[in-house]
């Protein structure tokens, strides 16, 4: 037995396929991984994302703490509660440790020091004790929250649907741009998902989780497992930790580039000296999309082939992609690669478009 | 617990095979096999006239999910394939003994199909695999 979210017995009393994702017992689907993705696209769709990991930072070096953590700057979070951030934790040779969001409390306490970090489940203890590691010369708390359940609703009627099941927090919820986060009791809201629609993701007490869930799903909010999620984000071309990025990935290959704030100059950070090298040396890779209207299905850790080049790509994350049905992958590949490459399916070589790592953005393709 | 039935043969790989009244065999997959993979998005079949042997790679089933090779249970020479699978793969998911057929072979000996799991065999293959 893996662990468990305080909606474990929802999602299996609802009809929910569980699988071992990560250590967790989670939902894959609830029949139709197609149909609960295109919920998401069309009106709204709703995951169990409590595996994921929230950790409180507070103290009176919290600040000088995180800017020297991650690779973006909290200080672009500077007088504006509940604002959030997307930032990659690194290590000293530059790759990856995580990706995560980091927000602003701010406002919630009325004074500077507060920041709430949402990391991945299936990397939490390596995050932690990184994060305690770094945090060692530093008067910062490092406060994991495992008893917050967290709920992702997402899809262009999101927002409507949640504000009628919450109206005590309509009023805050509305007023939210794109990346910030409503605090109110022990409720926490954030604008943010991952899946290339408009939605909210809520951290609240675990054992308020079930109403919730429950709520939601009479409000018409569907249901929706991992699957679903995991075609959504790679149709959004967003990275998933352990295929596009990694301990030995850098950002700069990874299209992370625009979340490393090199400026100010003077700021130092875990990885900025091994970040500098590698752009000194030249990034030899780069992260791309690619598209295959033929018949069949890209997959992670295919072979990629660029004409002219000796060195090889893979393919990062492949899936069909349900809201434009063919298949399409992210891929590391050369940075020379032109508008197409070669990808080893199944033993033959077949050519295929690339793209802009990203496919579909609020319900509408984009190549 | 997905639908096993009592009238088709089967292999450990998850392929129903069926004979029929004229001594053709009938090969899909099985419900258990459909709901492990997920929502199915392309089938490749083998060509009409094309052969295939027992216990060999006669076309591929692609989900969201995964690939998976389909093998034949029996030899023999390849006389219709289900088209409508092209246009609705899914149908593999919703009807997996009857509409979502894959392909139908002239045995070049039926005595192959001894050789397959019985209902009772392929429920236990399914149940041991799960333990």
């Amino acid at each position: 037995m893996g662990n468990r979210t305080p909606l474990y017995a929802t999602h299996v009393a609802m009809g929910g396929k569980i699988v071992d994702f990560g250590g967790w017992d989670m939902p894959l689907n609830y029949g139709s991984q197609m149909e609960e993705h295109h919920q998401v696209r069309r009106a709204a769709g709703m995951f169990d994302v409590s595996h994921m990991t929230v950790v409180d930072v507070c103290g009176t070096h919290a600040k000088p703490y995180l800017q020297y953590l991650l690779a973006n700057d909290v200080a672009k979070l500077d007088g504006k509660p509940g604002k959030a951030l997307y930032s990659g934790m690194l290590n000293h040779e530059g790759g990856v440790v995580d990706d995560l969001i980091v927000y602003n409390r701010e406002g919630h306490f009325l004074r500077e020091g507060h920041y709430r970090l949402v990391v991945n489940c299936a990397t939490r203890e390596k995050d932690l004790a990184w994060m305690r590691e770094v945090g060692q010369d530093y008067d910062v708390e490092i406060d994991e929250r495992p008893h917050l359940a967290m709920i992702a609703v997402q899809g262009p009627e999101a927002i409507a649907r949640v504000t009628q099941v919450l109206p005590q927090y309509a009023e805050g919820i509305e007023q939210l741009s794109v990346f910030q986060a409503h605090e109110a009791d022990d409720w926490f809201i954030g604008r943010t998902g991952y899946t290339g629609e408009d939605g909210l993701e809520i951290v609240l007490p675990g054992e308020q989780a079930e109403a919730l869930w429950k709520a939601l799903a009479e409000a018409g909010v569907a249901p929706c497992g991992l699957g679903a999620r995991d075609t959504l984000r790679l149709e959004a071309g967003m990275n998933l930790y352990g295929h596009e990025m990694d301990e030995q990935t850098s950002p700069l290959v990874a299209n992370m580039g625009w979340t490393i704030a090199w400026i100010p100059e003077q700021r130092d950070f875990v990885g900025r000296q091994a970040l500098t090298d590698q752009k000194a040396a030249g990034v030899q890779d780069k992260l791309v999309g690619l598209s295959m209207t033929a018949r069949g299905v890209l997959r992670a850790g295919q072979r990629v082939r660029v004409a002219g080049i000796e060195r090889e790509g893979v393919i990062t994350s492949g899936s069909f992609s349900p809201t434009l049905g063919h298949s399409i992958a992210l891929a590391r590949v050369p940075i020379e690669v032109g508008e197409q490459c070669e990808v080893e399916l199944r033993g033959k070589w077949v050519t295929v478009s690339v793209t802009k790592p990203a496919f579909v953005r609020n319900g509408k393709a984009l190549i | 617990m997905s639908e096993i039935r009592n009238e088709l043969k089967y292999l450990p790989s998850h392929e129903w095979a069926r004979l029929e009244e004229d001594g053709t065999v009938t090969i899909g997959i099985s419900d258990h096999a459909q709901d492990s993979l997920g929502d199915v998005v392309f089938v490749e079949l083998p060509e009409v006239g094309s052969t295939v042997s027992k216990g060999e790679e006669a076309g591929v089933v692609e989900s969201v999910k995964a690939a998976s090779d389909i093998y034949s249970p029996v030899s023999g020479e390849v006389i219709a394939i289900n088209d409508a699978l092209e246009d609705s793969p899914e149908t593999v998911n919703g009807s997996p003994y009857d509409d979502g057929w894959f392909f139908r072979v002239q045995p070049t000996d039926t005595a192959e199909l001894d050789d397959a799991l019985d209902a009772d065999g392929y429920r236990n293959a399914v149940e041991s695999e799960g333990a």
